[in-house]
């Protein structure tokens, strides 16, 4: 299904007839984007195998899911994927709005929307400032982290925190936008293209960036599927996926936006497909701006949440690392008996071994850096 | 509601005299008053944006009329005990032996290419089949969820699906690592996020939230062989050994026993 | 009279000493979770640690000074934290970033350690969760002022479990 020529060798053949080697690589690697763990087998540079150890930052947050009440729960999904933390607040305050039956206000989910595609863009800021660190360009992070703080700001703006926002309430949104925040929004959407351009003039047609990426870490989109790849990672495999577009949730029903889909299955595609997905971004925080709604930010809801007696539900929305949803059982109390995360980068992560078998050990970094993982979620 | 409370005591004592009648008549108007009040209230609450009313908490519905329960029925006998749905979510509950085979056929026969999560529940105050597993499936193209449930009582092991959804590898592991629910055909059935070693199964509604003995991490010499926080999972990799046992260990080099 | 001169001799090399050591703090390039991202805004252009002489940072423990522990310190990472510290020259300090290193944060569980100073000793908390870079930076100028300190001449009083 790909016609880029791989120069992968094949794991079974030998090289040099030396032994098989195995190597530790973390959980302490500048590269490993936290504390990621790999045992390598290689044979000589080529990675026969590898096998990915997790759970170094497994902090027990299911666990701590139960023992507090629905509303006390968003700060720790910001805890997780703490580089999308709105996403994360989406995915939870939307699995208890529809376990308890709760529709928001317009306003607050034109609100919801703003936020969560600052949060993609600033996500993808992060990981285009480590990938390419990890690949050897170190001017690309001194320029996102540049537009990032932009990012960072209004979220401060908005609601006090610059990472881990907790800027979400089952039922509606905190607080209202302060004054003059639309025009700082706009103002930054209005000279954010230009900073995309930049970026992509210094990767996209750099040639050592295209020798790193290019048929590097390939990802058959059946394989993806099989292993429940979601989000870029899909979509840079040729499957056009965006729970934005197949389930519309919050305000993505109605503004217009493109899913960007790329169809050679490598870490050079899915570089591109988070390029459009900034840009795409940009689109829905516009028309997003434009349409805001007047209104109340906070539906109406009782004072305590309380979960029907017997009941289960999973929501699901479109993170910048996938799909991150949460299964809530309820059983009558204030608190979730049961909360499970569908977190992106578990299964993201899972598919590493199928996309670095074959390829040299400095592809892994390469490799490593394209899933975009984050380890806080990872290991919850 | 209301025509029914109207009712009732005219059935039951007819009026006798006029004072009484009167009374009567007083309590129907008022009676009346009230529904048309209700009414109202109704028609306003009706009349109000959707986040303006209270929250309407769905409930469990039987599912009868799917398609994709009746083909599943038809192909694998028993094997789907019960099909609801909850807020539009479809749940069927899969006896425990034959989960397997239902989700290759939902994955080979009807279309749910896309694994989406795996996960355990623990009821402890069911009598029985306290633990559970979740799958949760889906189709690209019909855009369909569906959610499978297993039941099982402590100990009992559920067949492995990582051969049919890859996925469902680490997934199974967690489920395991958090609950003990152990996998029959899993490739790699260790521990993922705790440590070999680790003293009980978290999520298990009877486990302290604190831990049992867990301030132990940083002595690895407390643990057995290939266990151990520093010994990860399934990796075989163990600590250096402490001095006086030197001689009796092995170098850490040697590969384990990765299942 | 003997006391007087080594003490003379030993305020010129402390000088000497702290100001080098103080001016060219290198960190370990190890961020463990959500306080590793601030640790990474603290190098931008906005914040930009090199003002202070510690933006260098290592990937080996052995070419570091200053470990960051950015981030929850969970029993299965407890280990390699220790070893990495153990991994460092002397003289070296620890700063604890955030509340879950100061303290296991919002995390009293089974699996978190509760503080990182149960396995290294710290020198400067930095507290928030995450904390601010400009709250990072002001840990780093702290321990700066805490180097200034040092003496050789005291060795009890170098290292990073000295009292102040």
């Amino acid at each position: 299904m790909t016609d880029i020529e791989t120069t992968a060798p094949q794991p079974s053949e030998t090289l040099l007839g030396v032994e098989e080697m195995e190597l530790n690589f973390g959980p302490q690697h500048p590269a490993t984007h936290g504390v990621l763990r790999l045992k390598v087998k290689l044979d000589g540079e080529r990675i026969v195998d590898c096998y990915p150890i997790i759970g170094y930052l497994h902090r027990g947050t299911e666990k701590l899911f139960e023992l507090h009440p629905f509303f006390q729960n968003v700060p720790h999904t910001d805890r997780m994927d703490y580089v999308a933390a709105a996403t994360n607040n989406l995915a939870y305050v939307g699995a208890v709005e529809k376990l308890i039956g709760i529709i928001v206000p317009p306003r607050a989910r034109y609100i919801r929307t703003i936020l969560a595609e600052l949060q993609r863009i600033s996500s993808h800021l992060l990981w285009l400032a480590t990938h390419a660190i990890d690949i050897g360009a170190m001017t690309p992070f001194f320029y996102t982290f540049r537009e990032r703080e932009h990012v960072l700001d209004l979220f401060e703006d908005y609601c006090g925190a610059r990472l881990t926002l907790n800027c979400m309430r089952p039922g509606g949104q905190p607080f209202d936008l302060p004054v003059g925040w639309t025009e700082k929004c706009a103002e930054f959407i209005e000279s954010f293209p230009e900073n995309i351009a930049e970026y992509e003039g210094l990767l996209t047609n750099n040639r050592i960036w295209k020798k790193r990426t290019v048929g590097v870490g390939v990802l058959d989109p059946d394989v993806a599927l099989d292993y429940g790849v979601t989000g870029p990672m899909l979509r840079g495999s040729g499957i056009d996926w965006d729970l934005r577009k197949a389930r519309p949730y919050e305000a993505y029903s109605e503004v217009e936006f493109d899913v960007p889909v790329f169809f050679n299955c490598d870490t050079y595609d899915r570089y591109l497909v988070r390029m459009e997905e900034m840009r795409q971004s940009v689109r829905i925080l516009r028309q997003c701006l434009d349409q805001l709604p007047d209104g109340p930010i906070m539906a109406k809801k009782p004072r305590v949440l309380k979960a029907p007696k017997e009941g289960e539900v999973y929501y699901g929305v479109e993170g910048p690392k996938g799909e991150i949803g949460f299964y809530i059982i309820g059983d009558g109390s204030p608190n979730p008996y049961r909360c499970r995360v569908r977190p992106p980068s578990f299964l993201n992560l899972q598919v590493l071994p199928e996309m670095i078998r074959g390829d040299l050990l400095a592809d892994l970094i390469a490799v490593i850096g394209t899933t975009d993982i984050v380890l806080g979620e990872v290991d919850r | 509601m209301t025509d029914s409370d109207n009712g009732k005591p005219l059935d039951e004592t007819p009026p006798t005299d006029s004072a009484e009648a009167e009374a009567k008549a007083k309590e129907e108007a008022a009676a009346k008053a009230k529904a048309a009040k209700a009414k109202a209230l109704a028609e306003a609450e009706a009349a109000k944006e959707p986040w303006e009313r209270d929250p309407s908490t769905p409930s469990w519905e039987e599912v009868e009329d799917s398609l994709l329960v009746d083909s599943l029925r038809a192909a694998h006998a028993d094997a789907v005990l019960s099909a609801r749905s909850f807020a539009g979510d479809l749940v069927l509950e899969i006896d425990s032996q034959s989960i397997r085979e239902v989700c290759r056929s939902l994955k080979e026969e009807h279309g749910y290419k896309l694994f989406v999560d795996s996960c355990g529940a623990h009821f402890d105050n069911r009598e029985e089949k306290e633990l559970e597993v979740v799958y949760i499936l889906h189709n690209l193209e019909t855009n369909d969820q569906v959610r499978l449930k297993v039941r099982v009582d402590v100990g009992v092991e559920v067949p492995s699906v990582a051969k049919v959804y890859a996925g469902a590898n680490w997934a199974e592991r967690e489920t395991y690592d958090m609950y003990g629910i152990r996998f029959t055909d899993h490739p790699d059935m260790t521990r993922i996020l705790l440590w070999e070693g680790f003293n009980g199964h978290p999520l298990l509604k009877d486990f302290p939230v604190e831990g049992i003995d867990t301030g132990a991490a940083i002595y690895p010499e407390t643990y057995t062989d290939n266990a151990g926080p520093v010994a990860g999972t399934g990796t075989g990799w163990r600590p250096p050994a402490p001095p006086e046992e030197k001689t009796s260990q092995s170098a850490p080099e040697s590969s384990g026993e990765e299942s | 009279m003997d006391n007087v001169e080594a003490n003379v001799l030993t305020t010129t090399y402390d000088k000497i000493f702290n100001w080098a050591r103080r001016s060219a703090i290198w960190p370990m390039q190890f961020g463990l979770a959500c306080c590793a991202i601030e640790m990474m805004a603290v190098l931008d252009p906005r914040h930009d640690m090199s003002r202070f002489g510690a933006e260098v940072m290592r990937g080996t423990p052995r070419q570091c000074d200053l470990m960051i522990v950015a981030g929850t310190v969970t029993e299965k990472m407890a280990p390699i934290v220790k070893r990495l510290w153990d991994q460092m020259p002397e003289p070296k300090w620890a700063l604890a970033m955030g509340a879950c290193a100061t303290c296991g944060g919002p995390y009293r569980t089974y699996a978190v350690t509760q503080g990182v100073d149960r396995v290294i000793p710290v020198s400067v908390y930095v507290p928030g969760c995450p904390p601010r870079p400009e709250a990072l930076l002001w840990g780093l100028m702290h321990l700066q002022r805490r180097i200034d300190r040092m003496s050789v001449s005291n060795l009890d009083d170098q290292g990073p479990m000295s009292p102040s």
